[in-house]
């Protein structure tokens, strides 16, 4: 704990700073003066639109979501005992979008609540299917779980393109179904925001009391068990807490790729190994990092908007290359 | 005196039978070694013993308790195990493995008490891990780390401490100090210890031999009348002749 503490002080000083940078950068210039004005509720109304309507929602929802995504990439590594998991090389991330287009195929409408329940579902459904795939053979591998994610990830999208393929309520809505998969964030309605901020708090907070216990299993259930800890009580609920986190992430933003697995792998060498330090870590740090990398989508080609999981993935994807070239290396020595 | 006994244990795998019929009775202040060829289930018995895996007939009691009615937490109090593999890709530092041996006493809420700091620093300090408790576990030599995970075990303070081929990555020399360790622990602290070797001359060195064949138990005793040359051939081959060095029972190619 001691050596984290000046890591975490300086993340939780790091996430204001970025939410008050993205509020402040936009595709229309505004000045710091009346982007507080626009907050205080004083000032130009079109100003005020375009802050208080616009600008404040889409950087916390960024911030939800990055910090989601990153406190999902932790539970589902500890689980695994796998750095290279999270929920989007998992497959989690494509349940959970399979759900939510599942969902709009059958007449949903983005903003409704059933939305994220049905993004929960198909995330506890992967996740699940995840961990009793990696266990076939008795002991899970780092290869085991990448394989199983990939499975998922193409049965998941092949059901989506047979969705898009055989519903007409789905063709009309192409554009609903592609903010989901490219992975924009976007906030619907200020209720979406409100029922992602409570389900990622309880999904953070179960992070931080299983921390604990998922350090036990650094040398796998058995052991865990023989520490005291009961195995499957203890992965389900981390399961569950993965899929709440996924869930509202992939609600509120689509897939949004590597957040989860890179967060948590940077900032173990800082922070430590100990689950409930680190989820709280990449909490913060995640949030921090999707709020700067949505404002570099927004501002890179201005006025139109790149989706956010574009720039994530380019980034994202050769990081996770380097990781499993190592990660080789190391199995095979 | 506490006791950890099998009666008529019975143990398998789904539907393939492992065990049958062991009656054995585990007194504490002393090291027992479990040997026997691959496949006679001693890992199997080892499980059994901590309440791993159900027994299909029989029980295994602890102070005359089933152990399959204890909880995790309540089992890990009483019996703590060291884990035959102890790699991880994360940088756990060697005081946080020590400290998951308290895992069992903290609730999901609480912080480690003062008692549970005190058993982590006695752990640490029985396995001379002073110098290293800030070190990552993946930086340390094999010997080193066996010490941690065994470390790690001593800070559940329990009454019974198994080992599962605790040898098996380790060099000669490591060998001889970690079986010595663990019955050195077993004397001084009267604990129940139970380890599971191949090498049936490090198994020499426990104060009691439990030679298991086919799911069976058919030698026990100390090592110069469990190991004679008799069992040995009967169970391990023709290869193994058992000698008498300066009052030590040696087992060599034959």
């Amino acid at each position: 704990m001691t050596r984290a503490a000046p890591a975490i002080t300086i993340l939780a000083v790091a996430l204001p700073v970025s939410l008050i940078a993205g509020i402040l950068v936009g595709a229309v210039p505004i000045s710091p003066g009346d982007v507080l004005g626009a907050l205080a509720g004083t000032g130009d109304p079109s100003t005020a639109t375009i802050i208080r309507d616009l600008r404040l929602p889409r950087v916390l929802a960024a911030a939800l979501v990055g910090g989601a995504l990153a406190v999902a990439g932790t539970l589902l590594q500890g689980l695994f005992r796998n750095p290279l998991a999270d929920p989007y090389v998992t497959g989690t991330s494509a349940g959970a979008a399979l759900g939510a287009v599942g969902v709009i195929a059958l007449g949903g409408d983005l903003a409704a609540t059933i939305v994220p329940l049905a993004a929960f579902a198909g995330a506890l459904v992967s996740a699940l299917a995840v961990w009793q795939l990696a266990r076939l053979g008795g002991r899970t591998t780092v290869l085991t779980v990448l394989l199983a994610g990939i499975i998922l990830t193409s049965f998941a999208g092949a059901l989506v393109t047979l969705l898009l393929f055989a519903s007409d309520r789905l063709s009309l809505r192409l554009r609903a179904v592609l903010d989901i998969l490219s992975g924009g964030v976007a906030v619907r309605a200020t209720s979406e925001l409100v029922v992602a901020a409570i389900v990622v708090a309880l999904g953070v907070g179960l992070a931080i009391v299983l921390g604990r216990r998922i350090d036990a299993f650094v040398f796998g259930e058995e052991t865990a068990a023989t520490l005291g800890v009961d195995p499957e009580r203890t992965t389900i609920t981390v399961i569950g807490a993965a899929a709440l986190l996924t869930g509202a992430a992939v609600a509120l933003a689509g897939l949004v790729g590597f957040v989860g697995l890179v967060i948590p792998h940077a900032l173990r060498p800082i922070v430590g190994a100990t689950h409930r330090t680190l989820a709280v870590a990449s909490f913060l740090a995640g949030a921090s990092v999707l709020v700067l990398a949505d404002l570099g989508a927004r501002s890179a080609f201005a006025p139109a908007e790149l989706p956010v999981g574009v720039l994530t993935g380019l980034l994202g994807a050769p990081f996770f290359l380097v990781l499993l070239v190592r990660a080789r290396r190391r199995e095979v020595a | 005196m506490t006791a950890l006994v099998a009666r008529s244990l019975a143990a398998g795998y789904g539907a393939r039978g492992v065990l049958r019929g062991i009656d054995l009775a585990l007194d504490p202040g002393m090291l027992v070694a479990l040997v026997g060829p691959n496949g006679a289930g001693k890992s199997t018995l080892l499980r059994a013993l901590a309440g791993l895996i159900r027994p299909t007939a029989g029980a295994v009691t602890l102070d005359g308790t089933d152990v399959a009615t204890l909880s995790r937490a309540a089992l890990a109090a009483r019996i703590a195990v060291v884990p035959q593999t102890f790699d991880t890709l994360f940088p756990f530092t060697v005081r946080e493995i020590v400290a998951l041996g308290r895992s069992a006493r903290l609730g999901l809420f609480a912080r480690p008490t003062a008692s549970d700091a005190a058993a982590v620093a006695r752990a640490i300090d029985a396995q001379d891990l002073g110098a290293l408790v800030d070190r990552r576990l993946d930086a340390l030599s094999g010997g080193e780390r066996q010490r941690v995970v065994l470390a790690m075990a001593l800070a559940q303070e329990a009454d019974v401490l198994l080992l599962d081929e605790p040898t098996a990555h380790l060099d000669p020399a490591h060998q001889i100090g970690i079986v010595r360790r663990a019955a050195e622990l077993a004397r001084s602290r009267g604990v129940i210890a139970l380890a599971v070797l191949h090498d049936l001359n490090l198994a020499a060195l426990a104060d009691r031999v439990v030679v298991l064949d086919a799911g069976q138990i058919v030698g026990d005793g100390v090592p110069g009348t469990a190991l004679t040359s008799n069992l040995v051939a009967r169970v391990f081959g023709s290869g193994l002749a058992v000698a008498q060095v300066s009052g030590r029972t040696v087992v060599l190619p034959r």
